[in-house]
């Protein structure tokens, strides 16, 4: 058993404090200790995840504790992909936060960053229920402190809306972890897996209610509609940078809904049969709708985006929705995308903003400094968003309207996604003509003052390498769809999972052995 | 027993959600106080009721209290409670600053300020 799968959670945990103790008022230390932390994240999880990819599971029992006493980590090419994903976003945020001095506005930036990425990393990488709610916890707290750095009313204001959003939340997951372990007596999810096969078609009341309670809640923090109204006004007021961190959030729901029900409540299962299958698939579709809807109806720049992340996370939930292997791996092939292209339009969309002086509103302003590198950013990345050829978004689009072929809503699934990339294009295309466009057609007014100074030369390599990235994923589809469909199918046949999970040793044998 | 906890729990859940929806802070953290305090009771109960048993193995006992909903709830009510003390904080910080403690947003819309200031 290697120490190392545990690290993605640790150094960050130890990057924190120091940062706090040690580091407190020199920004330059914090800086370098923080960058340094995420490119050996990304050094770590890349490990991981060429490990994990020929399909063996790495598993690490915490104190050496056997499975379904202690609490286990296991990664599997899912969470390694996931975890390498956040380390790689992360670095491109923070090198961002770094060069447009967003991290100066207020205090504790970094250790805050730190502490969000060590809840994400947790997250993707436990193999236990109550573990999951421990870092989901610890990810919110330390995005609480994120959502409100730089102060402001307006900040404020969102962020209580934000908090007190995710304590609902918080409180549902408990109501469910408590009818699930009531119901199956255990919160490990293999032995889960296990335990529920074994409840009789007679008494499954309790196991449907806790599968559905669960369900709602990984969809509040996946932002599915009707449950989606906490994202508009905390990303559009989050910090851009923290906005481009929480673009991972939402797909933390996704992955947890992915992770739960391809193996503790499969959609063979016949205790939950007809639940998530049921209704997840129109509330994906009205989030695809609802999202991109907004796209058109925004009045500032940020909601805007704000409105395509629900819309790119109503395009995963549908993809999920399938409940087929050709459904999940487009669904992977999509959420890595999504990722990308919503991260690098918060940070576009920050660069607008200095590049205005601070006005996001949709309406026609003087020129702004560095308008046509961030033009011709904006558009790149508004292509991949709203799924136009030939970036990655045109790419997971036509995986999701192939593999939802099969499903019996397909005409509306269908119709939904064409006619919801329609609007988006139209929503980005105007949006970004009265921005960019319009501006050449007004001439400054006589009292102006000096035009707010051009964003660091940094800021665009932050930027520019997500779009590479984008670009990468885009040129590498082929590899890249080969190895979703490679994670899909390790998903749908869990045995493996489940018993080095359940078989491997541990510290604690049971009762009968010891004696 | 079981009576008296299921409608304790729901009693709590109700009252609860009714102060959550009045959507001004105090009421909203006071309903979301109570709610913790209902799912800390109902954790507890989803060991199972028991009155006087170990939670310790021994011999010759055949009821057992189970333990692990005990750590589940101190880690639930650990954290809720960190919780509260952010939101409180959060909430007067945004109370102060704009004079106004509704939790939903404000009618006229949050973009309509840039405006009122290019005018003056």
């Amino acid at each position: 058993m290697t120490h190392w799968i545990v690290a993605p959670v640790m150094l960050p945990a130890i990057l924190a404090p120091f940062i706090v103790l040690a580091a407190r008022y020199h920004i330059g230390i914090q800086r370098v200790v923080s960058l340094a932390g995420v490119v050996g994240l990304i050094a770590i999880t890349a490990g991981l995840a060429w490990q994990a990819s020929d399909g063996s599971i790495a598993l690490y029992q915490l104190g050496d504790w056997a499975a379904p006493f202690g609490i286990v980590l296991v990664g599997d090419r899912l969470s390694t992909m996931m975890v390498l994903l956040t380390a790689v976003l992360g670095f491109f945020v923070l090198l961002y936060a770094v060069s447009s001095g967003w991290d100066r506005k207020g205090r504790h930036f970094h250790a805050l960053y730190q502490f969000q990425l060590m809840g994400i990393m947790g997250a993707f990488l436990t193999g236990d229920l109550f573990n999951l709610f421990v870092f989901f916890e610890v990810l919110l707290i330390a995005s609480y402190g994120l959502m409100i750095h730089a102060g402001g009313n307006e900040r404020l204001r969102a962020g209580v809306q934000y908090v007190l959003y995710n304590l609902l939340g918080s409180t549902l997951f408990l109501f469910a972890l408590g009818s699930i372990y009531a119901e199956a007596g255990t919160l490990n999810m293999a032995d889960l897996a296990q335990r529920v096969t074994l409840i009789g078609p007679e008494a499954t009341v309790g196991i449907r209610v806790a599968a559905v309670l669960l369900l709602l809640v990984f969809a509040i923090k996946a932002a599915v509609v009707p449950l989606h109204f906490w994202l508009p006004s905390s990303y559009a007021e989050a910090p851009a940078p923290v906005a481009a961190l929480f673009a991972i959030m939402t797909k933390v729901g996704a992955y947890a809904i992915i992770r739960v029900y391809t193996m503790v409540f499969p959609p063979e299962l016949e205790a939950t049969a007809g639940l998530h299958t049921l209704w997840l698939l129109p509330a994906a579709l009205a989030s695809l709708a609802i999202g991109m809807i907004g796209v058109l109806a925004a009045r500032t720049l940020d909601r805007l985006v704000a409105f395509s992340v629900i819309g790119s996370m109503g395009m995963v939930m549908i993809s999920i929705a399938l409940f087929t292997p050709d459904g999940i791996a487009a669904a992977l092939y999509y959420i890595v995308h999504s990722t990308l292209a919503a991260a690098a339009l918060f940070l576009i969309v920050d660069l607008v903003r200095s590049g205005r002086g601070g006005s996001l509103r949709l309406t026609a302003m003087p020129p702004m400094t560095g308008a046509a590198l961030t033009a011709a950013l904006f558009f790149v990345a508004a292509i991949a968003m709203t799924g136009l050829p030939p970036l990655s978004g045109f790419v997971g689009k036509l995986l999701i309207l192939d593999a939802a072929f099969t499903s019996p809503l397909v005409v509306w699934t269908w119709a939904t996604i064409l006619g919801a990339s329609l609007v988006s294009i139209v929503g980005f295309a105007r949006a970004g003509s009265i921005v960019f466009w319009k501006a050449q057609s007004i001439t400054p007014p006589e009292d102006a003052t000096a035009p707010p100074a051009a964003p660091a030369a940094l800021s665009y390599v932050a930027v520019g390498g997500l779009v590479a990235l984008l670009a990468a994923h885009t040129v590498f589809a082929g590899p890249m769809t080969g190895y979703t469909a490679a994670i899909s199918d390790q998903l749908f046949s869990p045995e493996p999972y489940i018993s080095t999970v359940m078989d491997t040793p541990g510290k604690l044998s049971p009762p009968q052995e010891a004696n | 027993m079981e009576i008296l906890v299921a409608s304790a729990i729901g009693i709590l859940t109700a009252a609860g959600l009714y102060l959550v929806m009045r959507l001004r802070t105090f009421p909203v953290i006071l309903g979301i106080s109570l709610l913790t305090y209902a799912v800390n009771v109902f954790l507890f109960a989803s060991g199972r009721l028991t009155i006087g048993s170990p939670g310790i193995l021994r011999s010759g006992v055949d009821v057992y209290a189970d333990p692990l909903p005990q750590a589940l709830v101190l880690t639930a009510i650990v954290i809720s409670f960190g919780m509260t003390a952010v939101v409180v904080m959060i909430a007067l910080g945004a109370y102060l600053g704009s004079d106004d403690d509704h939790v939903d947003d404000p009618t006229e819309g949050p973009e309509a300020q840039p405006e009122t200031e290019e005018r003056t």
